[in-house]
């Protein structure tokens, strides 16, 4: 039979999942404004995609399923003087919306901070259950 | 009746319920971003009544008590965890686990003295 799941799995994969969430968005504000020679190779935003692992009736705890790299396109600008502009004299600026990333890199570290909440008081109840008769 | 229940009455079964409402909560909580996850929570009156009749275990009170959250909005991506209602509902799980831990204490402190005579 597997273990039981505890709280402390629940919560602490959990931030685990909240800190790949945290990496990628810095790897994608890292690489905003990033200038590549061509529309293939120019950086496009990644993002992890979260799935729930259960274990029995509303237990479950989350996980990163797979990396993906979103689909929002690379700008086009046109700078001949570029030492990487084409024969258009185009560079494609990477594909990262940088207030959306800031938005995401707000809430990752939100629920990062509630499930260290939800560790620290199950941990807190947890030390005055074992104190009991004592 | 088990020799548990003698000694500590409605209050053994209380705090593991209220130990498993506290596991439930907080996956809730973990899949707080997690598109399409459906916040599961037990009605805990319900669930203690389960468990109180004769017969009645913690397994099969949760079992019996388990269901959905409501929430108060939907959003687009499925997902039905209100991080405001699990907080607050976290909060309240587990000011009542403590107290239920008292009432334990309570009753240990009587057998205690009993047990000592003094």
């Amino acid at each position: 039979m597997e273990k039981p799941m505890t709280i402390f799995d629940i919560s602490g994969r959990a931030m685990s999942a909240q800190l790949v969430r945290l990496n990628a968005t810095a790897s994608n504000m890292a690489n905003a404004g990033s200038i590549s020679g061509s529309k293939e190779s120019a950086y496009r935003a990644i993002r992890p995609v979260f799935t729930p692992v259960t274990q029995g009736p509303g237990v479950a705890t989350v996980t990163v399923d797979r990396v993906v790299t979103s689909d929002t396109p690379a700008t086009k600008r046109h700078d001949p003087g570029h030492p990487l502009a084409d024969a258009n004299g185009d560079v494609w600026e990477a594909g990262v919306d940088s207030s959306a990333e800031l938005v995401d890199m707000v809430e990752a570290s939100r629920m990062y901070q509630n499930n260290v909440q939800v560790l620290q008081t199950a941990k807190t109840l947890m030390l005055e259950t074992i104190r009991l008769g004592k | 009746m088990a020799i548990e229940d003698q000694l500590f009455g409605i209050h053994g079964k209380a705090l593991a319920l209220r130990s498993q409402r506290l596991t439930l909560i907080a996956s809730n909580i973990a899949n707080a971003s997690t598109p399409g996850y459906k916040a599961q929570d037990i009605d805990f009156d319900k669930a203690l009544a389960a468990a109180t009749r004769d017969q009645g275990t913690v397994a099969g009170a949760l079992e019996k008590a388990m269901g959905y959250r409501v929430p108060l909005q939907s959003s687009a991506d499925g997902n039905t965890v209100e991080m405001s209602t699990e907080q607050t509902l976290f909060a309240e799980n587990a000011v009542k686990y403590r107290t239920t831990l008292s009432f334990l204490e309570g009753r240990l402190n009587t057998i205690t003295r009993a047990l000592k005579g003094e």
